[in-house]
């Protein structure tokens, strides 16, 4: 995994820095301009009109402080995931699973939620210890993947998405069964946690606090993966493992608590999904926010910062989805044959990185 | 409005009347359509072309389309979550829409309920019945089709097209809407046939192609010449009961393009007959009643004209079954035993009975499991 805090982003100064800087942004958001360039000419072929198209993705996502709420409140989720994908991907996995730790996550805060309410305890408390009690199972399942990998060389993007199926399928065990409310008789999930009990929306919005938690967290990984020793440490393992175990590094514990901090942030997606949006767990928790988050940390370049806008991007990608389905009757796989060829587009371009002369060290010419 | 059953009860009084007109949207005055523009905003699951429960509704609305004065928004494969209050919320605000139709299960609660809170002018319908007005705002309602009632005429129409008198069943999930269409199938099969069976097999999820291809195969292998289905979309089961060259029966939407030699019928569900109703009833200032059930006595399901896997006879007995729903004529007919003999329905149930709301058993004849 070639991400931008790779460990020579650390060694760098000066000039060099602004380079790599410059690099890390300009070739991604080339990729995306390619891929905007290459879908007008699709839709050209289609007879519709490109310019329309961007129109109303603009409309759609930024143009009234109802599509920008629009957008915030569908990026929350992303954030999330992204920032699951791209802790481990900084030190060298490709891990997959954030669906399933989302969706276990979220069946965990229904689950936590439920005995507590019913034993009184004040919402304030109730919150956090559901939060943590979904980002533990979180954390734990990816953890699990983190082990395979590090003690039994097991490939982790194959148990990571094996392991999604089986939360997702323990999820629907227990709702369908011993833990449906009696009373969602045609769509089975967990009793609700009651409007008392929901978290609420930032003030003045209707966008819920996971945007915010989502921002938070996104500042604190950056910090942790670029500024600390502990990234550092798992930089080092990401560049190359035997020789960061070499140096005497703990590989082992770095892999797992990066796997941590993975689960921990897809759980706590679930968390919100379940105690701000849905308030019970059930089939609909499994949204796709998981995979959606690989994608958004691939062209942040697995950099904690720069996932935030494009979740944001994203999330206007969605929220205006719909419109130009309404506007310009397109199917709704147009929003997604633009994204695909967003991330296509941006996987090749990897190839530019290091090989464009204008960002190279001035002596080495 | 205080009940769904009450409600039930004025549309059966109105029905003449009120349906009457909705059957004939084209022959509405154009002015009274005209005269106030009118947006629907329709928000799918799924995609509209899914052989399935999007494309009924899909089909539905493209009718309402050629209304005068009828704008129609579309939103497909919009997920149960956040996102499908953020498309009603953006048709009610880019579009104007003033009636939102959620047609999935899942919209309604929490998001529909919110959304009618934070929007009073506006109107949403959900297509289940759901609504209750001690719990619900008063611009929320459901509308239902009981399919039950055409797949009663599925299972008379596949016993006597069988030669073994066995019906394969591929169903999603055992809640009570899918149990009541497999004890439906069987209750009709058994009606003409009374040595007939139903074999199911649950896939436990409402769209799994390829669980629903394995199961279709399974059941042909355990003996079914006949295959029916309730998932989201039929097209799977009904091309591999065509490729097996067993006749199959079809489920929510027209499927006889895909089984040119062994389509018998299917269970339609209806949906235009409440649609152009709403339309009507907004168009001329009416106030659209909460609840809309119905099947047969209302024109709110139709089995899918038969196909080259209909023998005469079986033509002929569900013909006679459709006039006898028509006239009212009850399926669970107790005292019925489920398949592991217990008495679970005592005496004899209308066909809208909320009993029959609660369905979580198989009658005796099917063979399958809820667990």
């Amino acid at each position: 995994m070639d991400g931008t805090l790779k460990p020579t982003a650390a060694v760098a100064v000066g000039g060099a820095r602004l380079r790599m800087t410059a690099e890390a942004i300009v070739i991604p958001l080339a990729s995306v301009c390619a891929a905007a360039a290459l879908f007008s000419l699709f839709l050209l072929f289609l007879g519709k009109s490109p310019g329309q198209f961007f129109a109303l993705i603009w409309q759609g996502g930024f143009g009234s402080s109802f599509s920008i709420q629009n957008t915030l409140q569908r990026s929350s989720p992303i954030i999330l995931t992204a920032l699951a994908f791209a802790v481990p991907a900084i030190i060298g996995l490709t891990m997959i699973g954030a669906e399933g730790a989302l969706v276990l996550g979220g069946f965990a805060a229904a689950v936590t939620a439920l005995p507590l309410i019913a034993l009184g305890v004040p919402v304030g408390l109730t919150l956090p210890l559901v939060a943590v009690a979904a980002m533990a199972t979180g954390a734990g399942l990816i953890m699990i993947v983190g082990w395979l990998r590090h003690a039994r060389s097991v490939n982790e993007t194959i148990s990571s998405l094996l392991l999604t199926y089986i939360a997702i399928a323990t999820m629907s065990f227990f709702v369908e069964g011993l833990l449906r409310d009696p009373g969602s008789a045609n769509k089975p999930s967990t009793t609700p946690i009651g409007k008392d009990y929901m978290v609420g929306s930032i003030p003045g919005t209707d966008v819920h606090w996971g945007f915010v938690a989502g921002l938070v967290l996104a500042v604190a990984l950056w910090v942790l993966m670029a500024r600390t020793t502990f990234g550092f440490a798992a930089r080092v393992t990401g560049g190359n493992p035997r020789a960061a175990k070499a140096q005497g590094l703990p590989v082992g514990g770095l892999i797992l608590a990066c796997s941590a901090i993975s689960g921990a942030c897809a759980g706590l997606a679930g968390f919100f999904e379940v105690t701000a949006i849905h308030g019970q767990a059930n089939a609909s928790l499994v949204a796709g926010y998981g995979f959606a988050g690989i994608l958004v940390s691939f062209l942040g370049r697995h950099n904690p910062l720069a996932i935030v806008p494009i979740a944001i991007l994203f999330g206007a990608i969605e929220a205006s989805g719909g419109l130009i389905q309404r506007r310009m009757g397109l199917p709704d796989a147009t929003s997604a044959l633009l994204q695909g060829l967003i991330f296509v587009l941006l996987l090749a371009s990897d190839t530019l990185h290091g090989r464009l002369a204008i960002f190279r060290e001035r002596e080495a010419r | 409005m205080s009940s769904a059953r009450l409600t039930r009860r004025s549309l059966l009084k109105t029905s003449a009347a009120g349906l009457g007109a909705a059957m004939l949207p084209f022959g509405l005055p154009r002015a009274a359509l005209a005269q106030e523009a009118l947006t629907i905003g329709v928000v799918y699951v799924g995609p509209k072309d899914d052989f399935g429960w999007n494309q009924a509704h899909a089909v539905s609305m493209d009718i309402l389309k050629g209304v005068p004065g009828v704008t129609v928004v579309e939103e497909e494969n919009v997920p149960e979550t956040g996102a499908c209050a953020k498309s009603m919320e953006s048709m009610i605000n880019l579009d104007g829409a003033t009636l939102i139709l959620g047609t999935s299960f899942g919209y309604f609660d929490p998001f529909m309920v919110d959304l009618a809170n934070k929007y009073p002018d506006i109107q949403f319908r959900h297509a289940a019945p759901l609504w209750s007005a001690d719990k619900h705002p008063m611009n929320l309602g459901g509308y239902f089709c009981y399919l039950n009632q055409a797949h009663f005429v599925d299972g008379v129409a596949a016993a006597l097209s069988s030669t073994t008198g066995k019906i394969g069943f591929v169903a999603a999930k055992p809640i009570p809407t899918v149990l009541s269409n497999i004890n439906s199938v069987l209750l009709g099969a058994r009606s003409v046939r009374p040595d007939a069976t139903v074999q199911v097999i649950f896939t436990g999820d409402w769209s799994l192609p390829v669980r629903e291809a394995e199961a279709a195969n399974a059941l042909v292998d355990a003996g079914c010449d006949v295959l029916t289905c309730h998932v989201d979309g039929p097209k799977v089961v009904i091309e591999t009961a065509e490729a097996r060259g067993v006749k199959c029966c079809g489920h929510n939407a027209s499927q006889a393009a895909l089984a040119p030699n062994g389509f018998i019928t299917g269970a339609e569900y209806k949906w235009e007959t409440i649609y152009t109703m709403y339309a009507d009833m907004l168009a001329k200032g009416e106030a659209l009643p909460n609840v809309v059930v119905g099947g047969y006595h209302n024109d709110m399901v139709r089995n899918t004209a038969y196909g080259a896997g209909a023998t005469p006879e079986a033509i002929a007995a569900a013909d006679a079954a459709i006039a006898d729903l028509k006239a009212g004529k009850p399926i669970y007919a107790g005292p019925l035993k489920d398949n592991a003999g217990n008495v679970v329905i005592d005496k004899i149930y209308d066909n809208y009975d909320p009993f029959l709301d609660g369905m979580g058993y198989l009658l005796e004849g099917v063979i399958g499991s809820t667990t």
